[in-house]
């Protein structure tokens, strides 16, 4: 038990963390230009590609620098010349464009790289195992996911509070008109933004690709639950997000770890409820079976009762 | 008099589409073809279903398919029943049990999710979608599981020694409920209630004033929109005889997005349209390529960038035009513009197949023909053709372009003083 609870405590806090990765980018640009950015986690999978690409030619590292600048430059181009076209038709035209890219961005690498999973390999500097507990191994290369997501987080930490860019950022996020007339190039910031945001996801995905499957599939199995978090975390705020992150990324771990069902509860209480009885399957469904619908239903539940996420200023 | 006239005027369109609809099989009667009509025929219902929220009421949903795929389901389910217990019921009612099972889920989370609008509504819609989804995988009992609910249409009661066997029957029970839907729908759009959900649209805050609630408009549109999809699940349980967990999924909420805003969501047939055209292109272009997603996403892309209104928009935009006569005016523009788009176009395809040959059907070799013409996918010749075509059809999109649109606006501006004048 013990052993099941440290383990899912490193796993929760990696998936928290490079669920924050991700988050941080998508919770600016969306409280700053509106844009809910479907294509996000799509960056996020380029990322991955791209750095398993680099990593055939010249190896895992250089990749770690190159992807995310490759495809922030890519993200500030869709924003420079896709979002500001779309942006006079509203908010809606531009959510539908993010969501024409990410289905394009999904054929373009299937067509590319294929439909099967790419051998994405760990760095051999980093293929030993870390520590061994209760008989079961920590790869090393999770640690170091784990601490390149907190420098990250750190940096951006510090980016956001302790420069001037950070200042700009964060007065464009509640007073963009106020920032713009004040002489700042708003438009530029934006892109800035855009293309920063789509570079962490890139890092996020360079980071999580060897560790977890890089194939076409994996931007649309984690778009959904980027929404949540932003949702979740509140609008705006970053420190929401990180709670939201982790928070999701330990119920998630935690509930995949849990083989127990309602039907094994009401079993101690003398209640026998079988496939058959009434309710059926639900009874019998075991609490990692059902860890995929946990974070929707967080999601709705806080749309619903409190719009404005757990540290968020308005709603959303 | 007038009355008489204006009721020929509106009921004629309605006649001459149910003639088209009857007389289309004897003009395409190859199995391929009536199966094609049969996928149209659903897909109308479903993607007009989509444009009551999208277009009509302003709610952006990436949920729709649930009341499909549930729709579908209960068919399915009650296929089954029936079939097994000899309930004398004619298939031809089946479609209204996909309908009302659209309709009881619409209430049940139309009355959580239609408390938001704007972006928290389509967030709502998507978390309930993808809710669902992940229930299909849980739930084996009532989704079936890996392998889906399988059921046949045959077994129910027989009228007039109709068995629903052939296609060609199963046509003419679809083409008959589209066509009643969309009579339905188009209805509704002109009722009181429907203009209200053009004001929800528009300025909720004026609609609040007004004395209607907000809420409850939207409440209500999705709740129809939700019979009429189940409607379309139905249909198309029907159809392929079998249901499987993939129909609530985030792919055919996607893609009934995809047909409605590409057809046009401002205008009512705007989403026939984009039906239409998506189901013939899904069908016809995978024959030829494998890259047919790729297509579609770019010219959603290219639908959302330019032409917001979408092609039906393109179309009708030349309403007045056709009206004054002013349309002659504009046709050399447009022989014009077939210059930068055919350019555009064939550079574009070139290029795709040719990445496409090269990157997934790598083991076939460089060797490879579009149109019966050969040549090498590798060879530098190749690709400095496609992007001279690319590249021209940009440099000439450039010039011809801004003549286009000012040909059209003069074209327009004369046919509106023509109208207006006495």
């Amino acid at each position: 038990m013990l052993e099941l609870i440290i383990f899912s405590s490193l796993n929760g806090l990696l998936y928290g963390l490079l669920l924050f990765l991700l988050a941080s980018g998508l919770t600016l640009i969306f409280s700053m230009m509106g844009v809910l950015n479907f294509a996000h986690a799509s960056f996020y999978m380029l990322g991955a590609y791209f750095g398993y690409q680099i990593s055939r030619y010249v190896g895992y590292w250089p990749g770690l620098l190159l992807a995310p600048l490759l495809v922030g430059g890519i993200g500030a181009l869709v924003e420079r010349f896709g979002l500001r076209t779309v942006h006079k038709h509203g908010h809606v035209a531009e959510l539908l464009f993010t969501f024409g890219l990410a289905f394009m961005i999904e054929e373009l690498v299937q067509m590319v790289w294929g439909k099967i999973p790419v051998d994405y390999r760990v760095p051999e500097l980093l293929n030993f195992s870390a520590f061994t507990l209760f008989s079961t191994t920590y790869p090393a290369f999770r640690i170091f996911m784990l601490l390149m997501s907190v420098a990250v987080f750190i940096a951006l930490l510090l980016l956001l509070t302790r420069t001037r860019v950070g200042l700009i950022i964060r007065a464009a996020l509640s007073h963009p008109h106020m920032v713009g007339s004040l002489g700042h190039n708003v438009p530029l910031v934006f892109m800035m933004v855009f293309g920063v945001g789509c570079g962490l996801a890139a890092l996020a995905g360079v980071i999580a690709g060897p560790a977890l499957v890089t194939q076409p599939a994996m931007a649309a199995s984690l778009g959904p639950i980027l929404f949540v978090v932003v949702v979740v975390g509140g609008l705006g705020s970053l420190a929401g997000a990180f709670i939201a992150s982790l928070g999701i990324g330990l119920i998630q771990t935690f509930a995949v770890a849990l083989n127990i069902s309602v039907a094994d509860v009401v079993g101690h209480l003398g209640i026998t409820l079988t496939r058959d009885s009434i309710g059926g399957d639900l009874w019998v469904a075991t609490v990692a079976q059902v860890a995929p619908i946990i974070p929707y239903l967080l999601l709705v539940l806080v749309l619903i009762f409190r719009p404005k996420g757990l540290m968020g200023d308005r709603d959303t | 008099m007038s009355a008489v006239i204006q009721r020929g005027g509106v009921l004629t369109p309605w006649l001459v589409a149910a003639a088209v609809v009857i007389v289309l099989p004897y003009i395409f009667s190859s199995g391929s073809s009536l199966t094609m009509m049969s996928l149209m025929g659903f897909a109308i219902v479903f993607a007009l279903s989509y444009n009551m929220l999208l277009g009509q009421t302003g709610m952006l949903s990436f949920g729709h398919a649930v009341y499909y795929g549930l729709g579908g389901f209960m068919t399915a389910h009650a296929l089954n029943v029936i079939g097994a217990g000899k309930w004398p019921i004619p298939l031809p009612l089946l479609p209204l049990v996909g309908g009302l099972a659209g309709l009881s889920f619409a209430i049940l989370f139309g009355w959580v999710s239609t408390k938001r609008a704007g972006t928290a509504f389509s967030m709502i819609s998507l978390g309930i979608g993808e809710l669902v989804a992940a229930c299909s995988l849980i739930l084996r009992g009532f989704f079936g599981g890996e392998g889906g609910i399988s059921t046949s249409r045959t077994s129910t009661l027989r009228l007039f020694g109709i068995n629903f066997g052939p296609q060609i029957q199963v046509y003419y029970l679809i083409a008959a409920w589209c066509l009643l839907c969309m009579a339905a729908m188009y209805a509704f759009t002109r009722t009181p209630l429907g203009r209200m959900c053009n004001a929800v649209r528009d300025n909720p805050e004026r609609a609040e004033f007004v004395g209607y609630s907000t809420q409850m408009v939207r409440f209500i549109a999705f709740c129809v929109s939700g019979f009429f999809a189940g409607v379309a699940g139905g249909l198309a349980a029907i159809h392929y005889e079998i249901v499987t967990a993939s129909v609530v999924g985030a792919g055919p909420s996607g893609s009934v997005l995809l047909m409605a805003y590409i057809g046009g969501i401002s205008f009512f047939i705007g989403p026939v349209i984009g039906a239409v055209l998506m189901t013939a292109l899904q069908i016809s272009l995978s024959d030829y390529t494998g890259a047919w997603m790729l297509y579609v996403g770019l010219m959603f892309v290219l639908v959302v960038m330019f032409a917001p209104a979408g092609l039906g928009g393109l179309l009708l935009m030349h309403r007045p035009l056709l009206a004054a006569g002013t349309w002659r005016r504009v046709l050399p523009a447009y022989a014009l513009a077939l210059v930068p788009a055919s350019l555009l176009f064939v550079g574009g395809v070139l290029l795709v197949e040719t990445s496409h040959h090269l990157l997934v059907k790598a083991s076939e070799g460089s060797a490879m023909r579009v149109l019966w013409i050969p040549y090498d996918a590798k060879s530098p010749a190749a690709w400095a053709g496609i992007l001279a075509l690319l590249g021209a059809g940009l440099l000439a999109l450039k010039h011809i372009g801004p003549k286009v649109a000012d040909a059209f606006h003069g074209a327009r501006l004369e046919a509106t003083s023509k109208l207006s004048a006495p």
